[in-house]
């Protein structure tokens, strides 16, 4: 069973909201979620042709700093991501695997040309962080549009769904080792 | 939850094969990957896919090429086709060939999720009416099982006893007794009645042929299959498969059926991909198959694995008391599919009717009413609408026995049609197979 989940803040990403996104997101989770901060080669990463970061290539980097073998690694940048064939990503997991990544870049309102909101980012960043764990346990995407596990192509997808799983992904997940069994 | 779809990726570059290959993953799809088109070609042959996502710009074979071959292999594929480099061009083309849309790369996360989402939809849809349009022809062409006799009223009994189970039937019966009205009840009063009931007629079709015909067939398993092609047993899946003539099978292939009724698992020629179909077996015969297991023509495991539930078909000579309601059945259906308005009977076709031996069972009866809808000009039907062979075969000696009187009755239809199987099966109310065979029993040459 997993040990605990790092929540790595990648090259001096510390925002101030940083412990509450940890323990949120082990509440949901029901496992520990340790905060801390990660130094990466980030620029190795770059796209010049894109002007963003391969999301593939820093989940594979990152993987190498896993603290045991039974954790779960969850990378935080606010740098932009994508993969090859898509425009941009929100984030990235490897399903079923220890790792996972997340970009705040697209969950703030400034990029969208609106005012800045804390709280919403505060909000968003945990249902990603849970959702992108979920995958590394496992789960794919949820019909269930309140669902955590519901698939998000706009940012305002994520703001539709809770931070919460359904009872079917929370029973899969049971079912996958991340919950302890109900006992009669 | 995984959706149970699967899907083809086909690009030469290698990340991004994987970046789509997680990206659809996460969404619940089962995700196979091909680097060119023979590869890909090679996975269409092992298992059929929702969707094949091509790249339009690859080394060797290009995108539309291989969408082109793929259609070859499976015409019900939703294609995509995915390019760096789009032009208007290529994208009519591919549209042309079938392709459900086509996108640029990179492309946006809403809309790849979107393009895929109703191209499953579409694909959906079309199934669906398939399946549809199917079950309206089936309904459409039901007929209803007439008849008041206590022979029909037992076999009527049966039907409702056995229909709401899902045992193998065996319908036996002369030819034209209506063995497969009989096993469309069975399957309209069942649970499976709103997936399909799929007819093979096992003694209609060339022994070279039935096998494909049951089992289906690969693109390129033999000469002349250019396609990959469902076999009935599939097609059947969820319904109900009605095995006619079900004694004419070759021995060989009676193993390979008693195997698949076993499991209800099997290959498609030439495929190696295991295809599972959950069906209803009802067979007819007009064959005693217990002999046919003594000369060794019929499987005795099979025999056994079959004959769960028998339902014995009385020949028409049997119940003459349902010849005027069946009568009045068919004239009512000749009347209002020709416009004409409904006919009585006079009292001496009546007469005629009632005497005559019907070796063609019902079969012949409605086509003998049929010839008189279409040739008869008076308000009712008289003695000279009906045919010839009927009209002489009425006033045949009493005493002589039934086969004597069929073997004649078939001898002079073939003068009268000079030896033409075509010609006499049709007038004789029976199939070209079931001629051919009574021609065997009786000894009968052709001219």
């Amino acid at each position: 069973m997993t040990s605990r989940i790092d929540l790595c803040f990648i090259n001096g990403y510390a925002p101030s909201w940083a412990g509450r996104v940890a323990e949120e997101s082990a509440r949901v989770l029901g496992r520990p979620v340790v905060s801390v901060d990660l130094e990466m080669d980030l620029p190795r990463y770059y796209s010049a042709d894109r002007g963003q970061y391969n999301a593939t290539l820093i989940l594979a980097g990152l993987l190498r700093f896993r603290s045991d073998p039974h954790s779960k690694i969850v990378g935080i940048t606010r740098v932009d991501l994508f993969i090859p064939v898509l425009t941009f990503v929100f984030g990235q997991a490897q399903l079923d695997g220890p790792g996972s990544l997340v970009s705040t870049h697209r969950l703030r309102n400034e990029y969208y040309g609106l005012p800045k909101d804390h709280e919403r980012l505060v909000d968003r960043t945990i249902k990603e962080v849970v959702h992108e764990v979920g995958h590394s346990f496992g789960l794919v995407h949820c019909q269930d549009y309140n669902c955590v596990m519901h698939a998000a192509t706009y940012v305002e997808d994520v703001d539709l769904k809770s931070a919460s799983f359904c009872p079917s992904c929370e029973s899969l997940l049971q079912e996958n080792g991340m919950r302890p069994r109900a006992t009669a | 939850m995984k959706n149970g779809k699967k899907i083809l990726i086909v690009d030469d570059e290698l990340s991004v094969r994987n970046s789509l290959r997680e990206w659809f993953l996460e969404d619940g799809f089962a995700v196979e990957t091909a680097e060119d088109g023979n590869a890909a070609l090679q996975r269409m042959h092992s298992g059929p896919y929702d969707i094949v996502i091509i790249d339009l710009k690859m080394p060797g074979m290009d995108g539309i090429t291989l969408e082109r071959r793929i259609r070859e292999i499976d015409k019900d594929a939703a294609i995509i086709i995915l390019t760096a480099f789009a032009s208007v061009e290529t994208a009519v083309e591919a549209l042309k060939l079938g392709a459900f849309d086509y996108i640029t790369k990179p492309v946006d996360p809403d809309e790849l999720s979107n393009t895929v989402r109703n191209a499953l939809k579409q694909r959906h849809l079309e199934a669906e009416n398939l399946r549809l349009k199917a079950k309206v022809s089936e309904l459409t062409l039901a007929s209803p099982i007439i008849g008041d006799s206590s022979r029909m009223r037992r076999v009527l009994d049966l039907i409702s006893t056995v229909a709401g189970t899902d045992a193998n039937v065996v319908i036996r019966g002369e030819s034209g007794t209506g063995k497969e009205l009989v096993a469309r009840a069975i399957h309209s009063q069942s649970e499976r009645r709103f997936f399909p009931i799929v007819a093979v007629n096992c003694g209609s079709i060339p022994e070279t042929l039935l096998e494909s015909e049951l089992f289906g067939h690969e693109k390129g398993s033999f000469t002349g299959a250019q396609y990959r092609r469902k076999g009935k047993i599939e097609l059947a899946h969820g319904g109900t498969l009605f095995l006619d003539e079900i004694g004419d099978i070759p021995t060989k292939m009676q193993v390979d059926l008693l195997r698949v009724l076993e499991t209800r698992r099997f290959h498609r020629l030439g495929g190696n991909q295991e295809i599972t179909s959950d069906f209803r077996l009802v067979c007819a015969t007009n064959r005693d198959l217990e002999a046919l297991i003594e000369d060794g023509g019929f499987r005795e495991d099979l025999y056994y694995r079959i004959n769960v539930f028998v339902i014995d078909l009385p020949p028409l000579r049997d119940r003459p008391e349902d010849i005027p309601a069946l009568t009045g059945h068919f004239i009512e259906k000749y009347a209002r599919a020709m416009g004409k308005p409904v006919k009585d009977v006079s009292p001496a076709a009546e007469g005629l009717l009632a005497s005559y031996a019907w070796p063609g069972n019902v079969r012949e009866l409605e086509n003998a009413v049929e010839r008189a809808m279409v040739i008869g000009r008076e308000a009712s039907v008289e003695p000279d609408d009906l045919p010839l062979p009927l009209a002489r075969t009425g006033t045949e000696p009493e005493g002589s026995s039934l086969a004597a009187l069929e073997r004649r009755h078939i001898e002079r239809v073939l003068r009268e049609e000079k030896g033409n199987i075509t010609r006499a099966a049709a007038a004789l109310g029976i199939d070209r197979g079931t001629l051919y065979n009574k021609l065997r029993r009786y000894g009968i040459e052709r001219l």
